[in-house]
């Protein structure tokens, strides 16, 4: 095999891998994408940072309150007010109700989304219970809260955003953990 | 020579057959439009789409109809007996420059109106009713959130239809137990989400379709001004059933919605009654003496002690004491060969727990048996359980 | 199958027995295996549509279980697609790239071997997921998560073992022939003299080379979310199963792509033949399948509208789709051009090419029709696709494939194939075609999903009309299978040019070729 033929070949391979890596990529990038063009309606699942409460007097907004047990976790999950009606650019605190009605520990993931997903990108959550696991005990119940703001840059198309929890049962990624700590608490008021 | 002429025979059959067959396939076969077009729908958007598709086709139709026209030419006049020389260009710039630009501003005509009609799909505002549609294996659940109404919709096609033991109905595989339903005139937002896999959510007299994924939500709209029940299905495979879970809307007018609003939530109330009431103890005996007063008391008697050989006794019987499955499944059932009979639909789920706590807790039996009482949220249970088998 | 000839040249002829073709370094042996096998999975892929359309012959249940079913459609995607269409590319590539360039050999002759032997391995590794507890991969050949990981039957894994050496093959023939191409191409042959084929093989390569990786990493991110506990496409743990989709269809554009460039390439070369007239516009038409692949790269998510996408990412998938209309009509444009004032006669190759043609382009104008977004709401997940993808699939890239061999067969094989069994194969294969796939786009846009066992009354006639199409095209395709195996086993006599008026170094050599053609490069003018 001549020089040239070599040289083709150590590239195509190097953009094979290249390629291959580029695709695992994607993952990070899709989230970057999404989070940059607030895309998607995805939220972050970590906590932004401290937004300053706009002293220009916001718009109204109406924001609605949903909720879903995915693969009927056997949790109760609602949300304590179904509708708020708020002011974009201040900081409000929402909460749902949560209750074990099983007699095993069991661990929760909240997993959020909204719509208009271009809304997505104008909300700011300082605390939310969809940033960590929840853990309950059997019977045990909780409000969990969620403190959020839709910053004023919200586009005025905007009126009525709709904020979603789905719950998923993550019991199965603890079960060590659980059989070692039965006895400590994990209570949010 | 025979040869050729042969060949040119079989060529010129050949032309003829091609020709003939390429037109056929344009020409409308005698058929319903509907059982061959997209459907106008009831919407204005859907209006919107319906027209759009439409001139998105003609306009095919016509390049189609000019390529294809200068190639069935080219075809019948270049054949190598009419034309033995074949012409020598194999390039013109002019006329790549043409059919590069033409078909280029072809479609910038077409993106117009298509961006427009989109822009007025995303159009999404306040919804006057909200419905959280979930997409369950294999069926629809539908939450309205200001009327707090909650239901789930399954499919009512009898499995003997499906395997050709009975004909089928009109609706085969478009029919639910129970259809969402949404009055005319108001803008109603669907919120789109799924319990397991992705679904996808179709009503095709809406134009509405989104896709249905676990832990994210997507929105749709509508405003329906025509009354009238329309079907769609769910449009992504997700499993064994995919085609079995179809959408039914029901569009009524603002006056009968709301008379199925209060059907639903005084439904809902007596649900509420069998499966979240706290029911206590003395609760659950009051009724159950009535209930065996009136119903049981003629073969087990009054002192549960039945008549020996003939109607066994309550009072210290083994099932009645320590066997609280078997007691539900008695009451539930009946017993094969025997007068007892079941109660399932004689009696409601709050009257069997009731009689069965009764019989529980009677004549000593609280002491000498295992004491469990029966709730009628568990009543209820039995029953879901004993359909999903 | 190509017969021995003692060439010149001091090489020893073939080996004998089946040694030769498992240790074969022969880019002819190689394309004989791979279009045998390609014809071999075309066969078992189309015997499980045969299920799928005897089920749909009436409303109900009648044949196969719904889970069955699921498996059959899936089974039949992923074996036309990975196991008949690509592989049969690759075995024209492997024949007549070498001989069209004027070389002797594909560049790394050796890995061109493995990159055929892993395939039937794989096949088997798929196909024998049909005789594993839970069945065979049951959730469509786009596999979908989470239908296709949490959701999944246990086979999943073995499927996707499959997937990556089914990738790794096609990553290896792809290398092959980039190489070959780049650096094996005989004195005076520039790029832009090259064959339209090759051109269009060097094309879709480089495609592979980009987007089968991608493959590679959605599945390995598959069997991490399956075995490893990740959560790449599982919302409880911070995924989403819509990166799938994203994942998964950068990949796929491309794909199908992969799958009709080479199609575009012998349309050329035969459409020119039998009009004894150049091809019309070849700058035009490099540059039109160069346009075409890098477009595909930027319109992957119109296989993804209903999936929540933002309005702006909406548009511009609209957009972009809409815009490979063009290159797409000016290669269209081009093959009528080469047709008019040319001198045609209709053997049987040339009635491919020209249906091809016509058939394609009602295909792609179906494809227009998608690509308008808000009327895709409509036609998304409905028989309206189907219809589409397999119009350019079945009378594009397979008719492309049959016409490629009833054209270059003689050349091969050194015998003429029986004309009027080719014309009667042709008829019986357009009819066949066309009776199953025309009115899927009425039951689609009238309603019907698709993959569904079972279908509402409304769509009942035009099913029953589709399956006995279905039965007819799959009837005569064992016709095709008769008149190939005839020809390779005799006929009349095939000269060096076998066509007139073809062009191009491989029918400068003999009919067959000897075992080893241009170990001298020609000089090219």
């Amino acid at each position: 095999m001549n020089q040239g033929a070599k040289n083709t070949l150590k590239y195509l391979g190097l953009a094979v891998i290249g390629m291959f890596f580029f695709s695992f990529a994607l993952v990070p990038l899709y989230n970057v994408f999404c989070e940059v063009t607030g895309l998607n309606g995805k939220i972050d699942l970590s906590p932004t940072k401290f937004v300053q409460e706009e002293p220009v007097q916001g718009r109204d907004l109406k924001v609605q309150f949903v909720s879903h047990n995915n693969e009927q976790m056997p949790w109760s999950f609602r949300p304590s007010a179904e509708v708020i009606n708020i002011t974009t650019g201040k900081y409000y605190t929402a909460t749902y109700f949560v209750k074990n009605n099983t007699d095993k520990v069991m661990v929760g993931q909240a997993i959020p989304s909204v719509a208009p997903s271009n809304a997505a990108a104008h909300l700011k959550k300082l605390e939310c219970f969809c940033f960590e696991q929840q853990r309950l005990l059997p019977g045990e119940e909780a409000y969990l809260p969620v403190k959020l703001l839709f910053d004023n840059e919200l586009p005025e198309s905007i009126n009525n955003v709709v904020l979603s929890y789905t719950i998923f049962d993550v019991t199965n990624t603890y079960k060590d953990e659980i059989v070692q700590n039965t006895h400590s608490m994990n209570t949010k008021s | 020579m025979i040869r050729a002429t042969h060949y040119m025979l079989t060529n010129r059959l050949t032309q003829f057959l091609f020709v003939i067959v390429l037109s056929f396939i344009g020409v409308d076969v005698h058929s319903q439009w509907t059982d061959i077009n997209m459907t106008e729908g009831v919407t204005d958007i859907s209006r919107d789409v319906f027209n759009l598709h439409m001139l998105i086709f003609y306009i095919c139709v016509a390049i189609g109809v000019i390529v294809f026209g200068v190639m069935f030419y080219s075809m019948f006049m270049f054949t190598r007996k009419k034309n033995p020389e074949p012409a020598k260009f194999d390039d013109h710039k002019g006329l790549e420059i043409l059919w590069t630009v033409i078909p280029f501003l072809i479609l910038i005509g077409m993106a117009v109106p298509a961006t427009n009609t989109l822009k007025e799909m995303y159009a999404d505002e306040e919804g006057d009713i909200n419905i959280q549609v979930v997409g369950y294996q294999w069926k629809w659940e539908y939450k309205y959130l200001e009327d707090n109404v909650n239901f789930f919709s399954n499919l009512t096609t009898d499995q003997d239809e499906i395997y050709n033991q009975v004909p089928k109905g009109e609706n085969y595989l478009l029919e639910v137990d129970e259809p969402v339903v949404i009055p005319t005139g108001k803008r109603i937002r669907f919120l789109i989400t799924a319990n397991d896999v992705i679904h996808s959510w179709w009503m095709p007299d809406f134009a509405i379709k989104q896709d249905a994924i676990p832990g994210f939500i997507n929105t749709a709209w509508t405003v329906v001004e025509e009354p009238g029940i329309y079907r769609g299905q769910c449009t992504e495979l997700c499993g064994k059933n995919h085609g079995f879970m179809p959408v039914v809307v029901k569009v009524v007018t603002p006056e009968e919605y709301e008379l199925w609003v209060a059907e639903k939530k005084e439904a809902a109330y007596q649900l509420a009654l069998l499966t979240e009431k706290e029911w206590s103890l003395s609760e659950l005996m009051l009724k159950g003496e009535e209930v065996y007063a009136k119903n049981c008391v003629a073969c087990h008697q009054t002192n549960g002690m039945g008549i020996q050989g003939i109607f066994p006794k309550l009072a210290g019987s083994e099932i009645v004491l320590n066997n609280k499955s078997r007691n539900v499944e008695i009451l539930m059932e009946g017993v094969q060969g025997a007068a007892m009979q079941s109660f399932a639909n004689q009696l409601s789920e709050i009257d069997i727990a009731a009689v069965i706590t009764y019989t529980r807790q009677a004549w000593g039996n609280d002491s000498d048996g295992d004491g469990k009482i029966v709730v009628p949220k568990e009543i209820v249970e039995y029953k879901e359980n004993k359909n999903n088998i | 199958m190509s017969a021995v000839v003692e060439s010149h040249d001091h090489h020893h002829g073939p080996a004998k027995g089946i040694s030769r073709w498992l240790f074969t370094t022969n880019h002819k042996d190689i394309g004989t295996l791979y279009l045998w096998f390609s014809f071999a999975m075309f066969l078992i892929g189309g015997a499980m549509a045969m299920v799928i359309r005897a089920e749909l012959f009436q409303p109900g249940m009648q044949i196969v279980e719904p889970e069955f079913y699921n498996q059959m459609l899936t089974l039949h995607g992923l074996i036309m697609v990975f196991g008949a269409v690509m592989p049969a590319f690759v075995g024209l590539a492997n024949w007549l790239v070498p001989m069209m360039v004027g070389a002797p050999d594909m560049a790394l002759p050796r890995m061109n071997n493995l990159s055929f032997w892993i395939l039937p391995f794989a096949f088997g590794v798929m196909l024998s997921s049909l005789f594993m507890e839970g069945g065979a991969p049951n959730f469509g050949w786009t596999f979908y998560a989470p239908l296709s990981t949490t959701y999944a039957p246990p086979s999943v894994t073995f499927f996707i073992f499959s997937v990556h050496i089914l990738g790794a093959s096609s990553i290896m023939g792809a290398i092959n022939v980039i190489v070959t191409i780049m650096n094996m191409r005989a004195p005076g042959m520039t790029l832009m003299k090259m064959p339209l084929f090759v051109w269009s093989w060097l094309i879709t390569a480089y495609l592979l080379i980009a987007v089968m990786p991608v493959l590679a990493g959605a599945v390995t991110m598959m069997l991490m979310d399956i075995h490893f506990g990740t959560s790449f496409f599982n919302a409880a743990g911070g995924g989403d199963p819509v990166l799938f989709q994203h994942i998964f269809w950068f990949f796929g554009h491309p794909e199908v792509y992969i799958m009709i460039l080479p199609a575009f390439g012998i349309a050329s070369h035969i459409i020119s033949t039998f009009s004894r007239k150049k091809l019309f516009g070849y700058t035009s038409m490099v540059w039109a399948m160069v346009s075409i692949a890098i477009l595909s790269f930027v319109v992957w998510a119109h296989h993804m509208f209903t999936v929540g996408m933002p309005l702006a990412a909406e548009l511009f998938f609209m957009w972009a789709t809409m815009l490979i209309a063009v290159p797409t009509g000016v290669k269209v444009f081009n093959w009528v051009a080469t047709m008019f004032r040319g001198s045609i006669t209709y053997e049987t190759p040339m009635l491919f090419a020209i249906c091809f043609v016509v058939l394609f382009t009602i295909g792609g104008f179906s494809g227009l029709m998608l690509a308008i977004t808000p009327a895709d709401f409509q036609y998304h997940d409905t028989y309206f696709v189907v219809a589409h993808f397999h119009y350019v699939l079945v009378p594009g890239s397979v008719f492309s494939i049959m016409a490629a061999v009833y054209y270059w067969l003689p050349k091969w094989c050194g015998n003429m194939y029986d004309e009027r069994l080719g014309r009667l194969h042709f008829w019986l294969s357009f009819i066949g075609v066309n009776v199953t796939f025309f009115p899927q786009h009425f039951i689609g846009l009238a309603g019907m999903p698709r993959r569904i066992p079972d279908y509402a009354l409304q769509f009942a006639d035009w099913n029953m009309i589709s399956t006995a199409g279905a039965f007819l095209f799959g009837a005569s395709q064992i016709l095709f299978l008769f008149i190939v195996v005839k020809t390779v086993m005799g006929g009349k006599k095939a000269t060096p040019e076998v066509w007139e008026g073809a062009q191009g170094l491989e029918w400068t050599v003999d009919s067959p070729p000897p075992y080893h053609t241009f170990s001298t490069p020609p000089l090219v003018k």
